[in-house]
């Protein structure tokens, strides 16, 4: 009864792969909660009404990190406006108005290298050009004119990748119903391209929140609040320090409380990135919508 | 009764590139008729159906000569305006392809092209393009859910439905109904018989028995070539090519 089939057989080798694998799979995860636990830990302590909407202040003693949440508004938002538009609109001119070819080809590959470069080279480009030669100084502007170099891949690939996944059925049956390109591009294309367009903006949302080494060049350190309504657009103008750049500072100063204060400030932005992200992609996913 | 010529097509060759897809064709449709075209694949006959809405146009190194005349007018002229040659000339696919947004503004789609912006007008067309498609009691209740919502016959028909919405006179059908179940086919094949009332039609399909069904007339293409053109029942009863009598008796194809 040597080849019975009822005889089980047992395999060492199997037994092994399959708990090395499950503490492969076991840490990865392990590693996540692991490090939000001990960067709540040690920061959730810090984080008070006083400390989100004050701002750092000697003279009346207060800590606080109101202005670097408003900095990081301030650069997303910027960033964003100009970054958008022209991502999306290098996407729908590469996908929609040439021939895939050599040039297609070149800024593809131009967009992915882009995509690569270490962010400090973007902030010594951004320092030498932005705030040396266009005389933009340290500001939040020349923060984000860096930054959309460095966001604009992300949004122009993953717009292009989305766009790809349009079926060309959509494309002949609207142009067999006498529409013109934009208009096709307008009512069909995009917004079934959107659930690519919104990943694409949420992750440069999330890379800008997270990036210091080419703000520390551009945007400086300042942490204080616009003036008054009057200052908004000026403020622009001035330096401003964002989140992460206030948690390298204050790192570096030894004031860790500070700094993992804002490590959970930070914590909860990108979770809360991440909830947008699922939310917003299933709710204009109009192709989805099959019973 | 003799009926009007609605197109008419003068010694028309296309060539993708070297390659000679249609050759020297000339025929002329009827209006208000159906007419039919069968070949094996690969025959050019769905080619054939695209010139004459100029939706070849988006193919790269397509060189067309001769002259295809819709109403006395040659669609291929300098002057024309493919908008307008396309609320003209509508046009059905072989998958269906509704957009990916509501019953109504699929229907709406082409009405909105062509500037139509008051909503009763466009409640108006919804409700009569969607009568025409013989549809409208099936979708009535949900015309703001998604067309991908429907059935393949269903997705269909709301094709049609939005190609009728623009109020076309004629209407080109490209194997609309291969991807379909039967019971699909047969309401659709029915479809054709009211639409043809209204419209000209010009249909392209692999199945014989369906030109058999629903066509008045029915060309056959071989190779880029057309074999043979005439009555429906004529050319099936009474083939006068040996290519066309081997292909309709099913030796090959």
């Amino acid at each position: 009864m040597k080849n019975s089939i009822c005889v089980k057989r047992k395999r060492v080798s199997d037994y092994v792969m399959y708990g090395l694998i499950y503490t492969c799979a076991a840490s990865s995860v392990l590693l996540l909660v692991g490090i939000i636990l001990y960067v709540l830990a040690k920061g959730a302590g810090q984080i008070h009404f006083g400390f989100l909407t004050n701002v750092t202040s000697v003279l009346r003693g207060t800590v606080g990190i109101a202005g670097n949440i408003v900095n990081t508004l301030y650069i997303i938002v910027i960033t964003m406006l100009i970054a958008t538009p022209i991502g999306i609109g290098a996407a729908v001119y590469l996908n929609e108005y040439t021939k895939p070819g050599r040039l297609v080809s070149l800024i593809e590959f131009a967009t992915e290298t882009l995509a690569g470069i270490p962010s400090i080279i973007f902030g010594l480009f951004g320092m030498m050009f932005f705030a040396q030669t266009l005389g933009l100084g340290y500001s939040l502007l020349t923060g984000s004119f860096t930054l959309t170099l460095m966001v604009l891949p992300l949004i122009t690939r993953n717009t292009q990748e989305a766009l790809k996944t349009v079926p060309d059925s959509y494309r002949t049956g609207a142009i067999g119903l006498g529409a013109g390109k934009w208009y096709t591009i307008r009512t069909i294309l995009l917004p079934s391209a959107m659930p690519g367009m919104i990943t694409g903006v949420i992750l440069a949302i999330g890379k800008i929140v997270g990036e210091s080494a080419a703000l520390l060049f551009t945007a400086g350190s300042a942490y204080t609040l616009p003036k008054g309504i009057s200052d908004i657009l000026t403020k622009t103008l001035s330096s401003g320090g964002t989140l992460t750049i206030q948690l390298y500072l204050s790192a570096q100063k030894g004031e860790f409380e500070v700094a993992f204060g804002i490590a959970v400030v930070l914590l909860v932005i990108v979770l809360l990135i991440n909830g947008a992200t699922k939310l917003l992609t299933k709710k204009f996913d109009v192709n989805r919508e099959k019973k | 009764m003799e009926q009007k010529t609605k197109i008419s097509v003068k010694d028309l060759n296309l060539f993708y590139g070297e390659n000679h897809a249609l050759k020297n064709v000339s025929m002329d449709m009827k209006e208000n008729a159906i007419t039919a075209f069968i070949g094996p694949s690969g025959c050019g006959k769905s080619t054939f159906l695209k010139t004459l809405n100029r939706m070849n146009d988006l193919v790269d190194n397509v060189k067309i000569t001769g002259q295809v005349l819709l109403d006395q007018e040659d669609i291929y002229g300098a002057n024309v305006d493919t908008t307008t040659l396309r609320k003209k000339v509508g046009m059905v696919f072989q998958q269906p392809n509704p957009f990916p947004m509501s019953i109504y503004d699929n229907i709406a789609y082409g009405p909105r092209v062509h500037g139509i912006k008051d909503k009763h007008k466009l409640d108006e067309i919804v409700e009569e393009s969607l009568r025409g498609a013989a549809i409208f009691d099936e979708v009535k209740d949900r015309l703001k859910k998604s067309a991908l919502s429907l059935s393949g016959g269903q997705q269909q028909r709301i094709c049609i439905a939005r190609a009728l919405a623009v109020h076309p006179d004629v209407l080109l059908m490209d194997e609309p109904t291969s991807a379909l179940d039967p019971i699909s086919t047969s309401k659709i094949e029915d479809l054709m018989e009211e639409l043809k009332k209204t419209y000209t039609v010009v249909i392209v399909t692999h199945n014989m028995q369906q030109a058999v069904r629903v066509s008045d007339d029915t060309a056959f293409f071989l190779l880029g070539e057309m074999i043979e053109y005439g009555d429906t029942k004529n050319l099936f009863a009474y083939p006068q090519d040996k290519r066309t009598e081997d292909y309709i008796t099913g030796r090959f194809g």
